[in-house]
């Protein structure tokens, strides 16, 4: 029954403030029952506080043989990263 | 029937309220006794998880009912020794419950009419004059209200289906429609407790569970059928031959290794 279902992506958000976080996948017929299943599969131990689920096929990813293109340019630009300031220790969550 | 329970010993009033509690007990942990064969066997791993956490669900009701039962009554039982040391006449479910699963439509039109029920008992029952009750209703309802909505999406979805599984759906209803009634009966015990504000009167919950019902068939493109002849009796112990193996299983483990723990 679920290979013939579409893969729903999910993902939650923990508490209030923060993103949603991918977790997994799971199999459903349509995005209700995606929602439905998402809750049962990964929300049974208080994960959460919010669900999203995408189908799968609607995510656009990019292509593995472009790694080297894509992302290692930033590799060089240390300067991009903000370790030069001090964060004071009530900032959380950065 | 006011009259009823204030004349009478509070002995009297104890014996109907464990008796209570049993029935309320009993309904939860027999179902999800039921639900648990599921587990390993349900069409798709993610039912798999939505069936068994209904199960389990259901099992922590029954613990609290159970417990309250065994305290009411006072005759040192908790809610292990009701579950496991019971015999079948002894069980106080209603005749639905018990019911083999068959296939995963006649599980799912189980769990719509009962889950569609258990909401609107507990929502009254968040009223009940008796705190420990009201306290686990208000818990539980939350829970119930996701079975009976998670159900209904099964009961739509295969009843606006295919040719099939339209056909298992009928065939599931077909099954259960003869247990409703029984369900929403209202006897003397419960008479007498719901006249002190204890119990629920099941019979102010069928109008709305009726609307509920036609509404999901509806959508679900499959016949309300005239009820047929109700078959009753679980609530005095009168079980169908399917409680006896269930309890069987069940209870096996406890009764053979009585100090057996995990």
């Amino acid at each position: 029954m679920s290979r013939d279902w579409p893969l729903w992506e999910v993902f939650i958000r923990s508490k209030g403030g923060l993103s949603h976080k991918h977790v997994g996948s799971v199999h459903a017929p349509d995005s209700e029952l995606a929602l439905r299943h998402a809750r049962d599969v990964y929300t049974r131990r208080q994960e959460g506080i919010s669900l999203w689920v995408v189908r799968s096929s609607d995510i656009v990813a990019s292509d593995p043989a472009q790694d080297g293109p894509m992302f290692e340019p930033a590799e060089s630009k240390v300067y991009r990263h903000p370790t030069f300031y001090d964060i004071p220790d009530v900032v959380t969550h950065i | 029937m006011t009259a009823l329970l204030s004349s009478t010993a509070p002995g009297t009033r104890d014996a109907a309220l464990s008796d209570y509690a049993l029935r309320l007990g009993d309904d939860s942990l027999i179902l999800g006794q039921r639900l648990g064969e599921w587990c390993g066997h349900a069409p798709a791993l993610e039912v798999d998880l939505s069936v068994a956490n209904f199960g389990l669900d259901l099992i922590g009701q029954a613990i609290l009912f159970l417990g309250i039962a065994g305290t009411v009554e006072d005759k040192g039982r908790d809610a292990d020794r009701l579950a496991f040391h019971r015999d079948v006449l002894a069980f106080r479910n209603c005749l639905l419950v018990e019911q083999p699963n068959g296939d995963f439509a006649r599980t799912m039109a189980r769990q719509f009419l009962f889950s569609t029920m258990q909401v609107a008992l507990f929502d009254a029952l968040t009223h009940s004059t008796d705190a420990r009750l009201a306290e686990i209703a208000a818990k539980a309802v939350k829970e119930v209200r996701y079975h009976a909505e998670l159900a209904a999406d099964w009961v739509i979805r295969l009843g606006d289906g295919t040719e099939e599984s339209h056909g298992r759906m009928v065939d599931g209803f077909d099954w259960c429609w003869r247990f409703v009634e029984e369900m929403f009966d209202m006897d003397e015990t419960e008479l007498a407790l719901a006249s002190e504000g204890i119990a629920v009167d099941r019979a102010t919950l069928r109008a709305g569970f009726d609307a509920r019902v036609e509404d999901v068939l509806r959508e679900a493109t499959l016949p309300v059928p005239a009820y047929p002849r109700a078959v009753r009796g679980g609530r005095r112990g009168h079980h169908s031959e399917h409680l006896g193996h269930l309890l069987a299983t069940m209870q096996f483990l406890p009764r053979t290794y009585p100090d057996a723990v995990w």
